[in-house]
């Protein structure tokens, strides 16, 4: 007999299984996303998802007897009262008194229950959906080149000499050419004057030293302490590093117009981007911006708690937005996305300054910039165009990477969202 | 049942130490405790089994084995993917727990055991796998006929590495659809009447011509010569149409080897995965004919281990109450009309005939000895047993060995059900006129043959206009399920590659009752 440990075996023996699972029900697994999404929070989406399909491909058929024909015979233990020829009414439903015997794989529908992990769920949610201009960004912005250190070379700028490294290598020239040091030079010095000073003088002594003293000064001459063969300078390389993060503005109209509900319908759009971009950066930072007549920067909790009373006056939300950038977010180091919900009303006058910082400010750093107008179903009407709908609209013709759009409930978030950021709407 | 006086600890008739007490188990004691139960299980049982390889694992990894069908290794496909989210779904549920143990039917005998049990439960897990099952599959017929426990391991890493090569080569959409037709077909992939042929026919057959010749000879009488001439009339050659028949040796069951055989259209390596399938289907066949009697022997043995070490003092009182309230709970019986019930528990029923012929061989009742007189008071009880355990499958063994007294404790009746009436009839009971009749009857429900739909290829017309015949012959009324039949007929038509049509037919009148076809889809 013999007992092996298995349990280090790697796990996940049937992963190429699973795999292959979820590759079968694909269309069926993004259509339960789908619906799922309708309904529940979008906080919720960001975990591992139950999913429920009925899948026509996930199908396992076989021959097997019909329920509703013929007769069968059953033997089955427990009897207490019955006699032979005694009727048993049949159960409701039909099946006969075998019990809840299913099927062998134990499901008698196709309906099918499992769970996906995070990643398979956020894979197949987002599968179609590609990051705004994701491929340029990914070439040029996304990565600004880092200087990399890579080695010595033995030419370079005097400003990237290595000390250390040249002078170990003149070290080692130098006992290697048996350059005499000057410590060497002064005891020999020091043996001449004294034989010079001795009484009587040797003369063989004196010349014999002084010969010496001379080579010896000759080799210190030709052998260099530093040659240009002992340079040694730090080699750099550019080594192109992916900015890993973003920063998310959430701009909001905060004023009496916007109601719960429409307040909701923003929210979700908020947190969807976010689980977007999360998934394309290490890092990402959310900055909420609510304005009425004045904006201010906020946490999370007043972002869409608080109401205010006041006009609405969407300048005043850009340009917080351009005083945080200004302060924190340097465009350079950091992706900036921007999604502003509003419901449409601002004041007339100030449209034109919108537009401006918009265009000359805002646009140019922003990776992405997207305004979606909530609406309640009543208002829900193409051709009502509020002021800002207005405004932005001549942008949103030549800015690529600026979009809108309408929502009006939270089953159209998601449509939107793929609008937005689908591989389609947004062209390179 | 008679699950109330088990609980009863058995007499201690030995003061050994005990061999291990508290609930860890360690590698150490999984050897100490084999080692003292192989004194039982071969010493005093007399069972034979392969060498056992023990395998600790974790529960993700019984997930994984349960989701390829219990087997070590397995090709990739994504219908074992789709269990394993399933049994995941409902072990994490809580609604599902997971098997103490799994023991594949392989030499060396593999049994997985899980590293959550206690030491206890590893106890009952070698006793009940690695003794029971392992004896069972070595030393019964149909498992020795149809299964080569010693290739198994290699086959299966040959078909995963070949479904591989193939997927790579062909694309995983063709060899998925290939794959998911054969597996449609997996229950009619079995040769359940005939032994596997020899290789070689043609020898066999020139042998057979030559014996045939040579009887010829010897029986040569010249006097033959002057018979008449026999007239052949009424009697004409066999036509095309049924040498064609025969040259394709039909009617056939085996649909997957039929189609791996002759169906027209299909690739080499097509061919070489329905026969994969096909082997695994096979191979798997003794498993399903077996499993009350397979199951009843090894809880029989672990039952008589674990009392035989309890009765030496191997075992502490507590190890042997947490053994007796497991083993209880496996061999419970619920009755039909309790909402627990699925149908008869294969271990209650095994366990209870195991002890039953024990008991009639050792202190048979009058009963017994008029019922059973070749062994009632025979006194060898574990060589009765062998010997069931050796030469019977479910159906026979209930045919051979239900009692009229176990008809009686588990009460069983027999019910007539005609989808036409709105009633069940009681056709018999635990009575003297009954016992006959609810053997029977029990013993047809585990005959697998009688209870998979009895499918065969009647026709296959090559030369013309290659349309395939399936006939069912239909026992009792029972037709197909309808939509089933039809999904699966298309799959079958997509092996074939031309229109396939399916009969079923009353296998006594011969009226065909319904009809179903299907083409190909381009």
């Amino acid at each position: 007999m013999q007992v092996v440990d298995r349990r280090l075996n790697p796990k996940s023996k049937s992963l190429g299984n699973r795999q292959r699972f979820l590759r079968r029900a694909k269309a069926e697994i993004r259509e339960a996303i789908r619906d799922s999404l309708k309904s529940r929070k979008v906080s919720e989406a960001e975990g591992a998802e139950k999913v429920t399909i009925r899948s026509k491909s996930l199908r396992e058929p076989s021959f097997s007897l019909g329920r509703g024909t013929g007769t069968r015979d059953y033997v089955l233990p427990g009897n207490e009262e019955y006699r032979v020829g005694d009727e048993i009414p049949k159960p409701q439903g039909g099946a006969g008194g075998r019990g809840s015997q299913g099927s062998p794989d134990g499901e008698g529908q196709d309906e099918f229950t499992f769970t996906l992990t995070k990643e398979e769920f956020l894979d197949l949610f987002f599968d179609d959906l590609k990051l705004p201009n994701l491929v340029k960004v990914k070439l040029k912005d996304l990565k600004s080149p880092k200087l990399t250190r890579a080695g010595y070379t033995s030419d370079g700028p005097p400003a990237r000499l290595s000390q250390t490294r040249t002078m170990r290598k003149s070290l080692g020239r130098r006992m290697a050419l048996r350059r005499p040091s000057l410590a060497e030079i002064e005891a020999l010095e020091k043996e001449l004057a004294d034989a010079e000073a001795e009484d009587p003088i040797s003369p063989e002594k004196v010349e014999t030293l002084r010969a010496k003293l001379e080579h010896k000064e000759r080799l210190r001459r030709t052998i260099a302490y530093i040659d240009p063969l002992d340079l040694q300078y730090s080699r750099f390389e550019r080594v192109p590093k992916p900015t890993t993060q973003a920063v998310m503005f959430c701009l909001m109209d905060a004023s009496a117009s916007m109601t719960e509900p429409l307040k909701d319908l923003a929210k979700r759009f908020f947190m969807l981007l976010h689980v977007f971009l999360s998934r394309y950066y290490r890092e990402v930072h959310i900055v909420f911006v609510r304005h009425t007549s004045t904006a201010a920067e906020v946490d999370e909790e007043t972002f869409f708690r608080g109401t205010d009373t006041g006009g609405t006056v969407i300048s005043t939300a850009l340009d917080e937005m351009l005083r945080v950038i200004r302060e924190r977010y340097s465009p350079s180091d950091w992706n900036i996305y921007a999604a502003q919900a509003s419901d449409g009303d601002n004041f007339h006058d100030d449209m034109p300054r919108c537009l401006e910082l918009l265009d000359d400010d805002i646009l140019p750093v922003c990776q992405y910039f997207a305004y979606i107008e909530t609406a309640h179903g009543e208002r829900f009407n193409d051709t009502v165009e509020t002021p800002v709908w207005q405004g932005y609209a001549e942008i949103a013709q030549r800015r690529r990477n600026f979009a809108m759009r309408r929502v009006s409930a939270p089953e159209d978030i998601f449509p939107v969202f793929h609008d937005l950021f689908s591989a389609r709407g947004v062209t390179g | 049942m008679t699950v109330d006086t088990m609980h009863k600890l058995p007499e201690r008739k030995g003061n050994m130490a005990p061999l291990f007490d508290g609930p860890e188990w360690s590698f150490e004691l999984i050897h100490k405790v084999y080692d003292a139960m192989g004194e039982i299980a071969l010493g005093e049982l007399g069972l034979s089994i392969y060498p056992n390889q023990i395998e600790v694992i974790t529960a993700e990894q019984m997930l994984d084995a349960y989701s390829s069908i219990g087997m070590p290794l397995m090709y990739r496909h994504w219908s074992f993917g789709k269990r394993f989210a399933h049994d995941e779904a409902f072990y994490k549920r809580g609604m599902r727990s997971l098997a103490y143990e799994l023991v594949i039917n392989s030499d060396p005998c593999i049994n997985y055991i899980m590293e959550e049990n206690s030491m206890t439960m590893q106890s009952l897990v070698l006793a009940h796998a690695a003794y029971g099952h392992n004896h069972f599959f070595k030393n019964n017929y149909q498992f020795q006929m149809w299964t080569q426990p010693d290739h198994i391991i290699d086959y299966l890493a040959f078909a995963k590495k070949y479904v591989a090569d193939c997927e790579e080569r062909f694309g995983q959409d063709a060899v998925e659809s290939t794959l998911d037709a054969a597996h449609a077909l997996m229950n009619q992939g079995v040769s359940r009447d005939l032994r596997p042929r020899p290789r070689n026919i043609a020898k066999h057959e020139r042998e057979r011509a030559a014996r045939r010749r040579a009887h010829e000879e010897a029986t040569y009488d010249d006097i033959y010569r002057t018979l008449p001439e026999i007239t052949r009339e009424g009697m004409a050659e066999p036509s095309e149409v049924q040498s064609e028949q025969r040259r394709l040796g039909l009617p056939e069951e085996n649909l997957l080897y039929f189609l791996e055989k002759n169906a027209p259209k299909l690739e080499d390596w097509q061919r070489e995965l329905l026969r994969i399938v096909r082997l695994l289907s096979q191979y798997f066949y003794p498993q399903r004919q077996t499993k009350m009697m397979n199951e009843g022997c090894a809880t029989f043995v672990h039952y008589e281990i674990m009392n035989r070490l309890y009765e030496r003092g191997q075992l502490t009182d507590g190890t042997m109450l947490e053994f007796l309230h497991s083993h209880s709970s496996v061999i419970f019986q619920p009755t039909f009309s309790d909402r627990r019930y699925s149908g008869m528990n294969p271990y209650a029923l095994g366990f209870a005939m195991m002890r039953d012929i024990k008991r009639m061989c050792l202190e048979p009742t009058d009963e017994d000895r008029a019922w059973f007189p070749q062994i009632a008071g025979c006194g060898d009880a574990l060589g009765t047993l062998r010997e069931a355990w050796a030469l019977y499958r479910d159906e026979s063994f209930i045919l051979q060995y239900l009692s009229p007294k176990l008809i009686r404790d588990f009460r069983l009746f027999a019910v007539t059900d005609d989808a036409k009436e709105s009633a069940m009839h009681v056709a018999a009971i635990h009575d003297e006129q009954g016992y006959r009749d609810v053997r029977r009857r029990l013993a047809r429900h585990y005959d697998v043959a009688a209870q998979d739909p009895d499918l065969r290829v009647t026709d296959a017309d090559l030369s013309g206009s290659r349309r395939l015949v399936i006939t069912h012959y239909v026992r009792n009324g029972i037709l197909l399920d309808k939509v089933e039949a039809e999904r699966t007929l298309q799959y079958l038509a997509k092996l074939w590659g031309y229109r396939v049509r399916l009969v079923e037919m009353d296998s006594e009148g011969g009226r065909v009752l319904k009809e179903h076809e299907a083409l190909p889809m381009p």
